[in-house]
């Protein structure tokens, strides 16, 4: 990021992304590891009872930290968490965002606290997470 | 169900190796296109990278579902965290150890919350980062 340092109240991150599809969906099944069938798999996924395949929370996550990265180097950021709130369904067109609502001295470095969302089209809350970074 | 004497219980260690091939199918598939994860030798993983390393070379993926006798298709995601405490970048073999912290119960037994916390290290014995993952498991309702 720039070397000016960021004010509480400040919306650093910000990106929006496609909208979900089931090819994205098997894309991050083999890229990702994560070979769930309840992700990729509908008759899998009704017999979980669930309607649809839905989207891998870590891919969500994977665009939270996309958006997160676009606006903060890798190498500065200390922790990153979320908590999934909502499962993400296909079609879902994801926007995230980050704000700084704390500065702080922490392992003898300046760092900033962020509080991050994940929101669909609807503005229903997916992810909600907090990230550490170093100013 | 899940109980407290799962706490503590240990996994497989897995060991896995940043490779650029692998890393490459990921930030494609995410449509990521900052040039920083693709500037050679020295690019950093992207930030949720290790979650998908330690499960793309585990024998086992799911060995922690099976161990504690949880049917996969119960388990959703509850929450997840990464503590980063130093660079992870191509060509890096890291080694995750994972174990149980927590198992707690909700709503009355309807849900069982446990947490698997893992450590990582790389190839020089550095301890790179913890990670931390919340397993929601929806409980069979007692007929």
């Amino acid at each position: 990021m720039s070397s000016s340092v960021p004010s509480v109240g400040d919306r650093i991150v910000h990106k929006e992304f496609p909208p979900i599809t089931r090819h994205r969906l098997a894309l991050y099944c083999g890229a990702s590891g994560d070979h769930n069938p309840i992700h990729v798999d509908i008759d899998f996924a009704e017999a979980a009872g669930f309607p649809d395949v839905f989207a891998h929370g870590m891919l969500v996550m994977g665009y939270l930290g996309q958006a997160l990265t676009d606006a903060v180097a890798p190498s500065r950021i200390r922790s990153f968490s979320t908590r999934f709130a909502a499962i993400t369904q296909l079609g879902a067109a994801l926007t995230c965002e980050g704000t700084v609502t704390e500065l702080i001295e922490q392992g003898g470095e300046k760092r900033a606290k962020l509080a991050l969302t994940t929101k669909d089209q609807n503005g229903e809350v997916k992810l909600a997470g907090e990230a550490v970074i170093a100013l | 169900m899940v109980d407290q004497s799962a706490v503590g219980r240990t996994f497989t260690p897995v060991t896995a190796r940043v490779e650029p091939g692998r890393l490459r199918f990921f930030l494609d598939t995410l449509g990521e296109t900052n040039p920083v994860y693709r500037d050679g030798a020295a690019a950093p993983v992207p930030p949720t990278y290790l979650f998908c390393l330690e499960m793309m070379d585990a024998a086992e993926p799911f060995e922690f579902l099976t161990a504690l006798d949880i049917d996969l298709a119960r388990v959703l995601h509850g929450e997840q965290r990464f503590d980063y405490h130093a660079p992870v970048v191509i060509g890096d073999t890291l080694t995750f150890r994972p174990r149980v912290t927590s198992v707690t119960e909700k709503k009355g037994g309807a849900m069982t919350l446990i947490v698997v916390e893992t450590a990582v290290t790389n190839q020089g014995g550095i301890h790179v980062a913890d990670t931390s993952r919340t397993i929601v498991v929806r409980n069979a309702r007692p007929s």
